[in-house]
C-alpha cells in the first residue's frame, strides 16, 4: 500500500525527520489560506496522486503570489495528470499540497528499502538527485552508495558516515546528516514500510537538509498493526476492480489482452498468463481465486473478469490438490447460473477426480463451456475462441 | 534417499489443534507422516488426532524426539513461533503460514540462521518425500516416487510440474516448495547441492518467477557446481512492471527481477529452460534420455 507526499511528511515530521512546512487543500479557496498560513512570499503547488514523475506532467508548480496560487491550484484540481508511471489516461488530481519554497544549494537521494539478497533494509544515497533513481542505477551505478542495516542492532553511526562521506559532504555536515538518516530509519521501521524515497533530499543555503519530495510504501500484511497507515489510505488511487476482487478473497490484476483467465494460486496464474502468450494470446488479466474456487468465488470471477469489455474468451485453470475437480466443476456451472457469461469459457480442470469433472461439464450440454484436457491444450482453445475461430 | 526428510522424521505441528492445523496434519499423517505430537499453548496434556498436545514446543521436543515442526500459526505470531521452535532445538521449520509481516520474518529468520535452524517458508506448500513423508498441504498422491527432484516458488505450479513429470512416466525424489515471499528460508542455492548429493535424484526440476534474485543466483550455483541436468520455467513472463502478482515477492521493481533476465542467467548455465509451463515434463523427458 501507497500513501500521498503531504501524508508521509506527517510522518516525516512526528519522527523529527525535516521537511519544509506545508498544508493539504482540496479547493483554490483552501490553497490560498493555506498559502497565507505558511506566510512568505513563494509556495509550490503540488498535485497529489500515487504516482512518480509529478513534475514532468505539470503537476507540480511555483507561485510567487497568493493569486498565483490560486490559479495554480484551480489548474491543477481536476486535471487528469499523465506521468511515466499512471498510463496514458493519468490519474485525476483531488488534491494538492502548498508548500513554502526552500532554498535549494545541491540536491540528493535518499531512499530506504527491504534488500531480499541481504535480508535487512538498506539505506541508499545518491549526488544525482531528481532525476529517476532506476536509470541513474541503469546508467552510473557507482554513484549510488548503499549501506545494509542489521535490523537486530539498527542504525549505528558508522552507516551515516558511510553514506555521507560517499555523498562527498564537507565535515561540519556529516552530524546533521547522520541525524537525518537515523530518523529515517526510525520512520521506516516503526510503520513496517516497504519502501521510502525522498527525491530530492536537498541542502539548504543555510546546512540543513530537508525531504523536499517524500514517498512511502508499506508492506501489506502488517498493516493489521499499522492503524494509523491504514487511515492514510486512499482507495481512489486503487483499482476499483482490484479493491472489489480482494474484498472477495481474489487476486485480480487488469491486463490489456482479451482472453481472460482465472486460475487457482498465483504461481500457476502468471503460468497460465505465459502459456496463453506463448500460444499466440494476450492475457486481459491476472487473477488467483486462491485454495477455495467454490461457486461464489468462481461466479465473483467471472464478473469481474467480464467488467473488461475486451474480453472475449476466459480460461479457467484449476489444478484440484486439496479441492476436488469434480466439486470445482460444479462450481463453474453454478457460477453460470449467478452471473451471465456470454463468452466461450475453456475449462481445465486437473488432480483430483479430474475425469468425473470432465464428465460433469460434458454432460451439462452448456454450449459456452469447452472442457480442455491440459495446459497447453486449454491456452489453444482460448486463444482460438478469442480470435473467433 | 531423499533430501531432508523421510520416513523415520518425526514431526510436531504447531497450531496443532487449529482448523488448518487438523485438517492438514490429519492428511499428513494418512499419507504416512509420523506426526508425533504438537503444540497448542494452553491444551498441553490434552490428546489431539491420537497424539498429544504440549504447551511448549521445548516440552513437545523433550517428550517425543521431534526434529521438525510444521508451523500453521495465524500470521501475526509466525516469527514468535519459529523462533520457539529454534530455541527449543528444533532442526526444520517448515513455516505454511500465509501473510507473515516481512518485518517479522526478518527477525524470525536471523535467530532460526542463529541458532541453526532450517527454514521453509513462509507461505508455501510445504516439502514432500514422496510416498514416505509429507510435511506441508500439497495433494500427496500426484507425487510417485521416482528420481527428479523439484525446488518451487509456487503452490500449484509445484503440482502442475509434478502432475506432468509423473504423466512422462518419471517420479519425484523430494519436492519442496519453497514460498513466494521476499524473505523465504531454504532457497535454490542450499537445495541444489542437497539434491545433487542425493544419488537417487538424477535430475531437478526448479520453478521460479518474478521479483528478486535468487534465480540468478542459483543459474551462477548451478554453473559452477550442479552436474545432473536441471530443468526450469520461470513465471511472470507477461507480468507487468510495478505489480505485485498474488505472492508478496513477485514483483518487477525498478526493472529488475524479470523473468527474462531470469531465464538468460539460467539459460547460460546450461539449463533447460521452458517458455511454456506446458512444457516441462516433455523437456524433462529429453534431458532424462540424454
Amino acid at each position: 500500500m501507497n500513501i500521498h507526499e503531504y501524508q508521509a511528511k506527517e510522518l516525516f515530521k512526528k519522527y523529527n525527520v525535516p521537511t519544509p512546512r506545508g498544508h493539504i487543500a482540496f479547493t483554490p479557496d483552501e490553497a490560498v489560506k493555506a498559502a497565507q498560513e505558511l506566510g512568505g512570499n513563494i509556495w509550490v503547488v503540488k498535485a497529489q496522486i500515487h504516482a512518480g514523475g509529478r513534475g514532468l506532467g505539470g503537476g507540480v508548480k511555483l507561485a510567487r503570489s497568493t493569486s498565483e496560487v490560486r490559479a495554480l491550484a484551480a489548474e491543477i484540481l481536476g486535471m487528469q495528470l499523465v506521468t511515466h508511471q499512471t498510463g496514458p489516461e493519468g490519474k485525476l488530481v483531488q488534491k494538492v499540497y502548498i508548500e513554502e519554497g526552500a532554498d535549494i544549494k545541491k540536491e540528493y537521494y535518499l531512499g530506504m528499502l527491504l534488500d531480499r539478497a541481504s535480508e535487512m533494509p538498506i539505506m541508499m544515497a545518491s549526488t544525482e538527485g531528481g532525476m529517476a533513481i532506476e536509470d541513474v542505477a541503469h546508467n552510473t551505478p557507482e554513484k549510488i552508495i548503499k549501506v545494509a542495516i542489521d535490523p537486530l542492532t539498527g542504525f549505528q553511526s558508522f552507516h551515516g558516515r558511510k553514506l555521507a562521506f560517499g555523498l562527498g559532504l564537507p565535515v561540519e555536515e556529516i552530524n546533521t546528516f547522520i541525524k537525518f538518516a537515523s530518523a529515517l530509519y526510525k520512520v521506516y521501521m516503526d510503520h513496517d514500510a516497504e519502501m521510502i524515497e525522498i527525491n530530492p533530499l536537498i541542502k539548504t543555503g543555510d546546512g540543513k537538509f530537508l525531504a523536499l519530495d517524500a514517498k512511502m510504501g508499506f508492506d501489506n500484511n502488517a498493516l493489521y498493526r499499522q492503524s494509523q497507515v491504514n487511515e492514510m489510505r486512499d482507495l481512489s488511487e486503487e483499482e476499483p476492480t482490484e479493491i472489489e476482487a480482494g474484498k472477495y478473497g481474489l487476486s485480480y490484476i487488469k491486463l490489456d489482452g482479451d482472453v481472460g483467465c482465472m486460475v487457482n494460486g498465483a504461481g500457476l496464474a502468471m503460468g497460465t498468463m505465459d502459456t496463453i502468450n506463448y500460444e499466440g494470446g494476450k492475457p486481459a488479466n491476472f487473477l488467483d481465486v486462491g485454495g477455495g474456487a467454490n461457486a461464489e468465488t468462481v461466479a465473483k470471477g467471472f464478473e469481474i473478469i467480464l467488467k473488461d469489455p475486451n474480453v472475449k474468451a476466459i480460461f479457467v485453470n484449476i489444478f484440484g490438490g486439496i479441492v476436488r475437480c469434480d466439486r470445482v466443476a460444479n462450481g463453474i456451472l453454478e457460477a453460470t447460473k449467478l452471473t451471465k457469461v456470454d463468452v466461450p469459457v475453456i475449462v481445465r480442470l486437473d488432480g483430483t477426480n479430474a475425469k468425473e469433472a470432465a464428465d460433469i461439464l460434458n454432460n451439462a450440454g452448456i454450449s459456452n463451456i469447452i472442457a480442455a484436457t491440459d495446459l497447453a491444450d486449454g491456452a489453444r482453445k482460448a486463444v482460438a475462441a478469442a480470435k473467433g475461430e | 534417499m531423499s533430501i531432508l526428510v523421510n520416513k523415520d522424521t518425526k514431526v510436531i505441528v504447531q497450531g496443532f489443534t487449529g482448523k488448518e492445523g487438523t485438517f492438514h496434519a490429519e492428511q499428513c499423517m494418512a499419507y504416512g507422516t509420523k506426526i508425533v505430537g504438537g503444540v497448542t499453548p494452553g491444551k498441553g496434556g490434552q490428546e489431539h488426532l491420537g497424539q498429544p498436545v504440549f504447551n511448549t514446543v521445548d516440552e513437545a521436543v523433550r517428550a517425543t524426539g521431534a526434529t521438525v515442526s510444521m508451523i500453521f500459526v495465524p500470521p501475526a505470531f509466525v516469527s514468535d513461533a519459529v523462533m520457539e521452535a529454534a530455541d527449543a532445538g528444533i532442526e526444520l521449520a517448515v513455516i505454511i503460514t500465509e501473510g507473515a509481516p516481512v518485518k517479522d520474518m526478518m527477525y524470525a529468520k536471523a535467530y532460526a540462521v542463529k541458532k541453526n535452524m532450517k527454514t521453509i517458508g513462509p507461505n508455501c506448500p510445504g516439502i514432500i518425500t514422496a510416498e514416505e513423508c509429507k510435511i506441508g498441504i500439497m495433494p500427496g498422491f500426484i507425487f510417485k516416487k521416482g528420481n527428479v527432484g523439484l525446488i518451487s516458488k509456487s503452490g500449484t505450479l509445484t503440482y502442475e510440474s509434478a502432475n506432468q513429470v509423473v504423466n512422462e512416466g518419471f517420479g519425484i525424489t523430494t519436492a519442496v516448495g519453497i514460498g513466494g515471499d521476499p524473505i523465504i528460508g531454504l532457497s535454490y542455492k542450499q537445495l541444489l547441492p542437497m539434491f545433487e548429493a542425493d544419488p537417487e535424484t538424477h535430475a531437478i526440476v526448479m520453478i521460479g518467477e518474478i521479483g528478486g534474485d535468487l534465480e540468478i543466483q542459483a543459474a551462477a550455483y548451478i554453473k559452477e557446481h550442479i552436474t545432473k541436468p536441471v530443468v526450469a520455467f520461470i513465471a511472470g513472463q507477461t507480468a507487468p512492471a510495478g505489480k505485485r502478482m498474488g505472492h508478496a515477492g513477485a514483483i518487477i521493481s525498478g526493472g529488475s527481477g524479470t523473468a527474462a533476465e531470469k531465464m538468460a542467467a539460467l539459460e547460460d548455465a546450461g539449463v533447460r529452460v521452458v517458455v511454456s509451463p506446458a512444457d516441462i515434463g516433455k523437456a524433462l523427458a529429453e534431458v532424462m534420455k540424454k
